[in-house]
């Protein structure tokens, strides 16, 4: 699985950090962490500016964050036309802010920042792949 | 070293499809700006064109525009940051003239979003996020700023209706702006009752794409003093960025490019935001305005909404904002916009803005901000 599968519209596909889709797969949202200075990473990322090395783990974006706000998105941009309306929002774990889609079945009226969230993969059509926000 | 001054500026009018050719574009604003001056094309230094390049379809527009102002063969580059390259085309401007490379530099801005089916746009719309982490998801410049909105609302109860007024305040004097791509005034049920785009933001709660052009001449203080009666200063410029993923803003509730601009310069000025007169604002949104009045220290964290709610943004408030319409009237030809905001600034700081003339602005400032908060200018110039 590479980043051409990834999300409902992919732009370009090569990065270090393309082992985020592995794990997608088998069911993980995976951030990164230096292993010098200990700074959190997501997006993951596999090199690190603060301390300049590229010495990196993976870890699991585990448990329930916080949602810090979302939009209902009406009018999608070339390649979404059809995925519209959907929703997009911030949440927070533990400091580890992720950016991403709030589960389709949720209505507005059930949304609300500062409401709890998790993170899962997401199976989207065409054999993509991406995550989303559940409330729980 | 010299203190350096804005001498002339000038904008095309902002309209949704111009009909003519990017370099007569330029050259509309770019009349506009010599209007008066005593100086000639020949003594023009070096020009630095700035512009979104992927909504442009000439390459290399430095070398077009430059030809056409017959600016050559004077050195004459390409400055880009998104919404807020032409303030960002006034900084570099100004270092070349206080390190005495040159003593006249004209900055041109322009965009013609019209070039583009509304498809193309769209196609380049989404590719304003991180292209690998975001943009697949279907982030949109609006949706980025609706959720600033959200979350504002969120913590501070802010509500839709106190962004709408902000659009009734620029309509209002859009009405009478010349150059404005919307001259029609709204009102609080136009606005609330217009299509949602991207909660919570509606259609007349966002700026639309337009074609335009704006020219800033600057000048070193000697020859400034010598080519126009009224030069106006640069006293401060601060710049500052932000992450261009949403998930590394530390704050979704201001912007942090535009607070740390502020600061820079405030503290370049030696003035304070009480000591402002008139301001300019990146209204691409009405909550952009609202977040400005916050970033730029007119009010707390949190209590913006009592400038709009109080008609003290209005030209005879306590601080007047964005009294030329903003971008909501203007419309928003990206590289054109921040000169835009410059000329209303110096025409006030004359005391050439009209009916819109705020009485005796002497400190004005501008704030123009590129992406979703991620290039924040503020420029605060004085008479």
């Amino acid at each position: 699985m590479s980043f051409e599968n990834f999300g409902v519209v992919s732009f370009t596909t090569e990065t270090k950090a393309s082992d985020f889709l592995g794990y997608l797969e088998k069911g993980k949202v995976m951030a990164t962490r230096c292993r010098r200075c200990g700074t959190n990473y997501f997006p993951p990322r596999m090199d690190c500016p603060k301390c300049v090395g590229s010495d990196v783990e993976w870890f699991e974006i585990k448990g329930n964050g916080r949602l810090v706000t979302y939009t209902v998105v009406n009018y999608g941009p070339t390649g979404f036309e059809e995925d519209a309306p959907y929703t997009l929002g911030i949440a927070d774990f533990d400091g580890v802010r992720v950016f991403g889609r709030l589960s389709k079945g949720l209505k507005e009226s059930d949304i609300k920042p500062g409401m709890g969230v998790k993170v899962l993969p997401a199976k989207l059509p065409g054999g993509r792949i991406g995550y989303e926000f559940q409330k729980v | 070293m010299q203190d350096v001054a804005i001498v002339g500026v000038g904008q095309s009018i902002f309209s949704r499809k111009c009909g003519v050719s990017i370099g007569e574009l330029c050259f509309e604003a770019y009349t506009e700006a010599m209007e008066g001056l005593d100086i000639t094309n020949s003594d023009i230094d070096a020009s630095i064109i700035c512009s979104a390049p992927e909504y442009d379809k000439q390459r290399s527009p430095a070398g077009l525009i430059s030809e056409y102002l017959r600016l050559t063969p004077k050195p004459s580059f390409y400055i880009e940051t998104v919404c807020s390259s032409s303030s960002t085309g006034l900084r570099v401007g100004w270092s070349l003239i206080k390190a005495g490379l040159h003593r006249v530099v004209a900055v041109v801005g322009f965009q013609k979003m019209s070039d583009l089916t509304s498809r193309e746009a769209a196609e380049r719309m989404s590719r304003g996020g991180d292209i690998i982490w975001e943009s697949p998801f279907g982030i949109t410049m609006p949706a980025g700023y609706a959720m600033y909105a959200r979350a504002h609302m969120a913590k501070y109860g802010t509500t839709e209706e106190q962004l709408a007024k902000i659009r009734v305040k620029n309509s209002h004097y859009g009405a009478a702006n010349p150059k404005a791509t919307y001259r029609k005034e709204l009102s609080l049920d136009d606005i609330l009752g217009s299509e949602v785009i991207t909660s919570p933001l509606k259609k007349f709660d966002c700026c639309a794409n337009a074609d335009g052009a704006s020219c800033i001449i600057i000048a070193s203080g000697d020859i400034a003093k010598r080519v126009t009666n009224i030069p106006i200063w640069i006293m401060g410029l601060g710049a500052a960025t932000d992450t261009m993923t949403m998930s590394g803003r530390e704050s979704l509730t201001g912007l942090r490019c535009a607070q740390e601009a502020a600061r820079q310069a405030y503290e370049m000025a030696g003035v304070g935001p009480e000591d402002i007169d008139v301001a300019e604002v990146h209204d691409c949104f009405t909550i952009a305005e609202l977040m400005a009045y916050e970033d730029l220290g007119f009010a707390k964290a949190g209590e913006g909404t009592e400038l709009i709610d109080g008609k003290e943004t209005y030209v005879d408030g306590k601080k007047p904002v964005n009294v030329d319409g903003g971008l909501l009237s203007k419309g928003h030809p990206i590289g054109a916009t921040g000169g835009s905001q410059i000329r209303t600034i110096i025409n006030q700081l004359r005391g050439q803005a009209g009916e819109i003339q705020v009485q005796g602005a002497e400190i004005g400032l501008v704030h123009n901000i590129g992406g979703v908060g991620q290039y924040g200018n503020v420029t605060i110039l004085r008479r």
